[in-house]
């Protein structure tokens, strides 16, 4: 348990121990769509850079692994509605108070673009309409991977509100080394570097801000050392290093490194995106993460 | 005390927050810790059937304190009567009355009268000596010449004065010993006693508020008349925010009773007659009417009831039909019906909107009599458990009962609920509330009013045409209402006018005055007369409160007359001026010459109040003007009660018919007349010191919640009542659930001689342990409401309980029984039998 | 005190409220008044009567009278019961002290009000009553105000499988009905008739008052002193107070302990508050990515 700041310990009544929040209603393809965007996301990147950097067969396989995830992602995230006929409601407004509400348009965007550039790319035809949906996609790209961190951090869920500073870096730097990690494998390492090195670049970042964000979350970050969650981060930092450690080094010439490097990031990224996801639901469900803090902060108001 | 308003009354226990929050103090007096507890002032808890015992304490504490208010005591109450010097009480006989015969198991009364007087006997019954039932609702008071007793004193000294014998029957009834009775504290109680002193007198007035708590015992009528005393000592009945209230909440139970649908009344509190007596109307009369009071005009309520009865048919020469009326023989109370039921006795019967199959005591009981009925009607919004017993029930399950043995041809008639129909509901208060139909009835529903209205027809249509004698009652009824609608659903305003009354010449009566013995007026009942006055719906008014004085008058009605506090001439002093400003109610108004008021003054609108009645005067005119309690023969409130009891003349502490403890008081344990079935369907725990006493130790009462209603009928049928409380539960103290190994949420067996169910189980602080004695004395709390059918389902708390009564009013004794409880489910099928035989004691 | 910088904050008004202009009304609220509730649930049933809500599941929970045990989806009104040991009223020696707190919980309609924040859809609306309902014909179940809300109390309707639902053909495709989200409306179609909601309506006792804000915050203080004086133990306000973190409550609370102990939070705050810091954080690292990913073809092909 942490210490309290004030007199506040973590002992407090509660009403028959039951959790104050609500559980997301969400369903396995939200983190699923959040590993997917990301990899959508950081793709346009990475396609947009190869394409002014003149690396074309990086290019092209950013491009369409990007327009994969950017389309399947929309499909994921119409089949978790509640009234999934009803999934075009999202683009009723634009509201930038709400992140669904921005991302979904980002989305729209994003995917609208990589398909219709992936799709001119496969017929080689319209380049320049190619090239302005590419520049969209692009666009769309970066404010793709990290908005998903502040979709999460503005709720009311502690383990994900009080990381709000950490989310969005976090799951940027996931989108960036999944993205990388899909690339490299399905290129010879000849063509892969940037990717590669991308991938690496973002299991580190991500290794660290996850060490980061537990430990300034303290007392509400033990969620993460705990049951699902904790299962789920242990797995992905284990599965995260030690693929990056494999690109790093012998991934750099084996392909088959290469190959079990990316994998093992990728997965590692998925069950990243997944503890966080059920790092929510364990903060929700125990009252005393939304009440200690409450109360802590209570006291610090009333003794100024 | 013995209810839990808040729980059962929700809604008019606003007003008693409304009093709390005006600084009233409330107290709950009671075996457990209610959401009435939670929001009064204070909670007492008790032992379950200690009530006597702490009422009988607050008596004693008025009386050693000087407390009582004496100047409506001496003038206003029986107190200075001198009873004869026959007279025992059970100070001197261990817990018995003068009288007791215990070859007859009944009382014989004479030595309970008023010295110089002789026992009155009730309409239409044979003996005068014995039953004090038989003086029940006809015995006012014996020959008491112009309404007054022969002998009294004033100064309330004389040993054989009520005063003194009330005195002495409550001496012992201190608080130490009301403390180890009832498992409260010293303190507690005299907190309760201290303050309702002081919260009564000429600037303050205190209730008391009751409901089955009370009634749901053997003594419970006595516990009520404990009650009475006390008000009627601290001055407290016929005063604004005094008296007793008995709350009747099931939807128009005060009008079921009304309108009689008890074996012995007749509408209005008419007695029935008995086929013991002399036959003849006259005879019924004379025995029925009271020398003095407003008992004195029997003759006009029952001859106008005859005519709305019998109309045309019913002439002087024929004493009005009244050979027409059916006579009883002596009980045929519902538990002494089933009893015949088991004996093959009854063929058929006929339910509506009950279900005693859970709702009874002694659900066993009652399942395998309906199980030897030829015929079962049963009219219910639902298929209850009375009407599935044949397939679905205990007995059933255990094989006591076959499907394919049993006889009974049940037939199931779907009822019209309360929105579908016009009518009215009578209840707590006397109020009679009218409301319209929103909806029509699905399918086959039909309301009560259209089920034997057309049942009467379709009768009467058969038997037209016969000459047979026997068929004349029911073919010279009126019984012709106007009907409407597709179903021809009868006109139910058209009923109430015919309750309210009418003249020869059809004119609506303005009230109960008015009716007349000759045969010139008809009223279907008395009481009611005046709620229809000019052919206005007076149930029907909703004048909103806040556009009237407190007592509402243009709300509804109230029987009788539109009074709403009953006896309310005692609010002012024998002058006719209000005890005090702040209490005024009705006062004599000198100019006018009439007594006027806030509310309807209860007594003789031009009566002044030195009336002093001639020799000769009769009935109402017999009473003083400076007596208000106009229904008794001597106008006085009565602490002592000469007649009219079955059970005595004065509360006793009695212990319950199964009771853990022996009674502290007395070597009489028991009521001695409670009335019982030696049945071997009813068979019972023994009590206190008896051998095997302790295979069932502890105290179980049971009870209802807010979320459910009665048997369940219209509740477990009911999504969103059914969901508030899902599952049958007990409540036991942690205490308990450590002594027998009971885990909170998990399940518990709870059992008795009669049978055993099982209940989750909630363990709470609030369900009071008894300390007395020096041991610990547990209670068990039951819901009572569940049975084997509708959304949720479980174990019938009645099951457990045994079908002994109050001897006056057969009331089965469910609020304070034994039983035993132990950790897990219950036997099931044949091993459920077993078990229950296993447990009882050689 | 608050720290929103939006206008609406400002005028201490629910926002998206004075949009309305012309056709705004008083804004309508809550002021459920704990002491005097008698535990009866006649406000969940008029509740569940008036707006048709489903049954929520036959559950017997064991915890004092409570077997609905939380707002949601097919619970807008949930009536919380306490046991515990201590008095009501002053100092009580003796372990016989008992007290039942029982309390009628309901939305809360935020002045700053988290589900209409998130909502993408524009369903959650701020009314002309100033309150906060969502259009269930809008509505697409995408669940966000869930987790946004501070007390828990909007949740997803899904109606338990009944028999003669059709086989789950994937787990993806197996959706019941009704997938939306709904919540406590105020009975905004009886506000638009001049009533009050069936909750206020069927309350015995007027622990639950229904009126204007303004007005029922001053009723409330006057009561909470009254309460004080008389020496109930623990009364206090919650939710009445414009500077709080959600910029007080449309429906606030006279309780008699910490918010806690009945399951509300001690110190809730609308998430939005923290949205433009989290703006410029999403905007950062999304830079950060943009840069860390041109970094990343220095170093050629390989």
């Amino acid at each position: 348990m942490s210490e309290s700041i004030t007199g506040v310990g973590t002992e407090m009544q509660s009403y028959y121990g039951r959790p104050i929040l609500k559980e997301p209603v969400w369903q396995p393809e939200i983190p699923t769509y959040f590993f997917t965007g990301g990899v959508a996301g950081a793709c346009s990147l990475l396609h947009g850079f190869a394409r002014v950097a003149g690396h074309e067969r990086l290019a092209k396989t950013a491009l369409y692994v990007g327009a994969a995830a950017d389309v399947v992602s929309p499909a994921l995230l119409v089949s978790d509605l509640g009234r999934p006929e009803r999934f075009l409601n999202m683009l009723r407004v634009f509201k930038v108070s709400s992140p669904m509400s921005v991302g979904s348009w980002i989305l729209f965007v994003s995917a609208g673009a990589s398909a219709t550039a992936a799709a001119l790319e496969w017929l080689g035809m319209l380049r320049p309409v190619r090239w302005a949906a590419e520049a969209v996609s692009f666009a769309a790209g970066a404010p793709l991977t990290t908005y998903t961190g502040t979709l999460l951090a503005d709720t009311a869920i502690p383990v994900w509100h009080d990381a709000r500073k950490e989310l969005p870096w976090l799951f940027g730097a996931s989108a960036a080394a999944s993205a990388g990690a899909a690339t490299t494998i399905l290129l010879p390492p000849g063509e892969a570097g940037p990717a590669r090195r991308l991938a690496v670049a973002g299991v580190a970042a991500e290794l660290g801000l996850m060490d980061a964000m537990e430990r300034r979350l303290g007392f509400v970050g033990e969620v993460y050392k705990q049951d699902a969650a904790g299962k789920l981060a242990r797995a992905s930092k284990a599965l995260t290093a030690a693929g990056g450690a494999l690109l790093a080094t012998r991934g750099r010439r084996s392909r088959s490194a290469a190959v079990a490097g990316g994998a093992l990031v990728l997965a590692g990224e998925l069950a990243l995106r997944w503890s966080v996801f059920r790092a929510g639901f364990q903060s929700a469900r125990d009252p005393r993460y939304t009440v200690i803090p409450q109360k802590q902060r209570k006291e610090r108001e009333q003794s100024k | 005390m013995g209810s839990n308003m808040a729980e059962n009354h929700p809604v008019g226990f606003q007003w008693v927050m409304e009093a709390r929050e005006r600084g009233a103090h409330v107290f709950h007096v009671d075996p457990r810790f209610t959401r009435t507890s939670a929001m009064a002032t204070n909670w007492v808890g008790i032992r379950a059937g200690s009530d006597i015992a702490f009422l009988g304490g607050i008596i004693n504490y008025i009386i050693e304190n000087e407390c009582w208010f004496d100047e409506y005591v001496k003038h206003y109450t029986n107190a200075p009567v001198l009873i004869t010097d026959g007279y025992e009480d059970t100070e001197d006989l261990d817990g018995l009355f003068s009288g007791w015969d215990p070859q007859t198991n009944e009382y014989d009364i004479t030595t309970w009268a008023y010295r110089g007087t002789e026992p009155q006997t009730a309409p239409g019954k044979k003996s005068s000596a014995t039953r004090g039932e038989q003086s029940g609702h006809g015995g006012h008071g014996g020959g008491l010449s112009h309404g007054e007793p022969p002998e009294e004193d004033e100064s309330l000294q004389d040993p054989r004065c009520v005063f003194q014998i009330v005195k002495r029957h409550y001496a012992r009834y201190t608080p130490e010993v009301v403390a180890e009775m009832c498992g409260c504290s010293v303190e507690d109680f005299l907190n309760v006693a201290k303050t309702l002193c002081e919260s009564s007198g000429r600037e303050r007035t205190s209730a008391f508020v009751y409901a089955v708590g009370w009634t749901q015992h053997t003594v419970g009528v006595q516990i009520i008349r404990a009650a009475a005393i006390i008000q009627l000592l601290l001055g407290n009945i016929g005063r604004p925010g005094g008296g007793i209230v008995a709350l009747r909440g099931h939807a128009s139970i005060q009008g079921s009773t009304d309108l009689a649908t008890l074996f012995n009344i007749l509408p209005g509190y008419l007695s029935m007659p008995q086929s013991a007596a002399p036959p003849g109307l006259d005879e019924y009369i004379e025995r029925g009417t009271a020398p003095a009071g407003w008992w004195g005009k029997l003759d006009t309520f029952i001859v106008s009831m005859l005519k709305a009865w019998w109309g045309p048919a019913a002439t002087k020469e024929n004493d009005f039909c009244f050979d027409y009326l059916p006579k009883i023989d002596e009980d045929h109370s519902e538990y002494w019906t089933f009893t015949q039921m088991l004996e093959g006795k009854v063929k058929g019967y006929l339910i509506a909107g009950e279900n005693p199959a859970v709702g009874s005591a002694n659900g066993k009981l009652h399942r395998l009599g309906l199980a030897k009925l030829d015929w079962l009607v049963v009219r219910d919004l639902v298929e209850v458990e009375t009407a599935a017993f044949w397939y679905d029930s205990p007995e059933i399950e255990s094989g006591e009962l076959k499907t394919e043995e049993i006889p009974t041809e049940v037939f199931f008639l779907p009822a019209s609920s309360h929105v579908e129909k016009d009518g009215s509901f009578t209840n707590t208060q006397r109020l009679v509330q009218w409301h319209y139909k929103a909806v029509d009835p699905k399918e086959d529903c039909r309301s009560d009013l259209w089920f034997y209205y057309h049942l009467g027809r379709k009768i009467r249509e058969k038997l037209d045409g016969s000459q047979d004698p026997k068929n004349r009652p029911i073919l010279d009824l009126t019984w012709h209402y106007p009907t409407h609608g597709e179903e021809q659903e009868p006109s139910a305003e058209a009923v109430l006018a015919e309750m309210n009354g009418s003249d020869s010449a059809g004119q609506a009566l303005a009230g109960y005055k008015l009716l007349k013995a000759d045969g010139s007026t008809a009223s279907g009942c008395w009481l009611y007369s005046g709620i229809y006055a000019d052919d206005v719906n007076m149930a029907a008014r909703k004048k909103p409160h806040w556009e009237q004085s407190f007592t509402a008058l243009e709300w509804a009605w109230a029987w009788p007359m539109n009074r709403r506090i009953l006896y309310n001439r005692a609010s002012a002093d024998r002058d006719g001026n209000p005890w005090s400003e702040r209490k005024r109610l009705v006062w004599w108004d000198a100019d006018q010459k009439k007594w006027t008021g806030i509310d309807t003054p209860d007594y003789d609108e031009e009566k002044p109040p030195g009336y002093e009645p001639p020799d000769d005067a009769k009935g109402p005119d017999a009473i003083k003007g400076d007596h208000p309690f106009i229904m008794q023969s001597d106008g006085r409130g009565w602490l002592y009660v000469p007649q009219g009891l079955m059970d005595g003349p004065l509360p006793t502490h009695y212990e319950p018919h199964e009771s853990p403890l022996r009674n502290k008081l007395y070597s009489q344990q028991a009521s001695p007349d409670r009335q019982r079935f030696d049945i071997p369907e009813d068979p019972h725990n023994p009590s206190a010191d008896e051998a095997g006493a302790d295979a069932y130790p502890y105290v179980v009462t049971t009870y209802r919640l807010t979320e459910h209603h009665t048997a369940g009928g219209m509740s477990r049928f009911v999504p969103y009542l059914s969901e508030l409380q899902p599952a049958m539960f007990c409540e036991v103290h942690p205490d308990l659930a450590r002594e027998r190994g009971l885990v909170h949420g998990d399940w518990a067996t709870i059992f008795t001689a009669r049978s055993a169910i099982e209940a989750r189980v909630l363990v709470t602080d609030r369900v009071k342990p008894i300390r007395t004695n020096g041991r610990v004395v547990h209670q068990v709390g039951l819901p009572y409401h569940w049975g084997s059918r509708g959304l949720t389902t479980g174990g019938s708390a009645n099951d457990l309980a045994h079908a002994v009564l109050d001897p006056n009013v057969h009331i089965q004794e469910v609020k304070a029984f034994t039983c035993d409880i132990r950790p897990g489910r219950r036997p099931r099928g044949s091993r459920l039998p077993a078990f229950v035989r296993e447990r009882r004691p050689r | 005190m608050s720290d929103f910088a939006t206008l609406a904050d400002i005028t201490g008004h629910p926002d998206g409220w004075d949009t309305y202009d012309a056709d705004r009304q008083p804004r309508m609220g809550f002021f459920t008044d704990t002491s005097i509730c008698i535990g009866c649930k006649a406000c969940e049933v008029a509740c569940k009567e008036w707006n048709v809500v489903p049954e929520d599941g036959l559950v017997w929970t064991g915890e004092s009278y409570d077997n609905t045990s939380a707002l949601g989806a097919n619970s807008w009104r949930h009536v919380a019961f306490i046991e515990q040991r201590k008095p009501l009223r002053g100092e009580e020696d003796g372990d016989d002290a008992l007290r039942w707190l029982m309390s009628s919980d309901v939305c809360k309609h935020c002045t700053h009000a988290a589900c209409l924040d998130v909502c993408p859809t524009g369903s959650l609306i701020r009314t002309e009553y100033g309150t906060v309902v969502v259009q269930e014909d809008i509505c697409n179940g995408c669940g966000y105000c869930v987790p946004a809300c501070p007390f828990g109390v909007l949740d997803r309707r899904q109606l338990p499988r009944k028999q003669d639902d059709p086989p789950l053909a994937l787990p993806l495709l197996g959706k019941r009905e009704d997938g939306r989200v709904w919540k406590c409306t105020l009975c905004y179609d009886r506000l638009k008739g001049g009533h009050e909601p069936a909750c206020a309506k069927a309350c015995p006792t007027d622990s639950i008052q229904f009126g204007e804000v303004d007005e029922l915050r001053e009723r409330a203080k006057e009561r909470v002193q009254k309460l004080e004086a008389n020496g109930w133990n623990g009364a206090r306000l919650y939710g009445d107070d414009p500077g709080d973190g959600v910029g007080g409550f449309g429906a606030f609370f006279l309780l008699l302990d910490e918010p806690e102990v009945y399951g509300l939070p001690p110190d809730p705050v609308v998430t939005t508050k923290d949205l433009p810091e989290m703006w410029t954080t999403t905007a950062l690292a999304a830079a950060a990515t943009v840069v860390v990913t041109a970094l990343a073809f220095f170093g050629g092909r390989r």
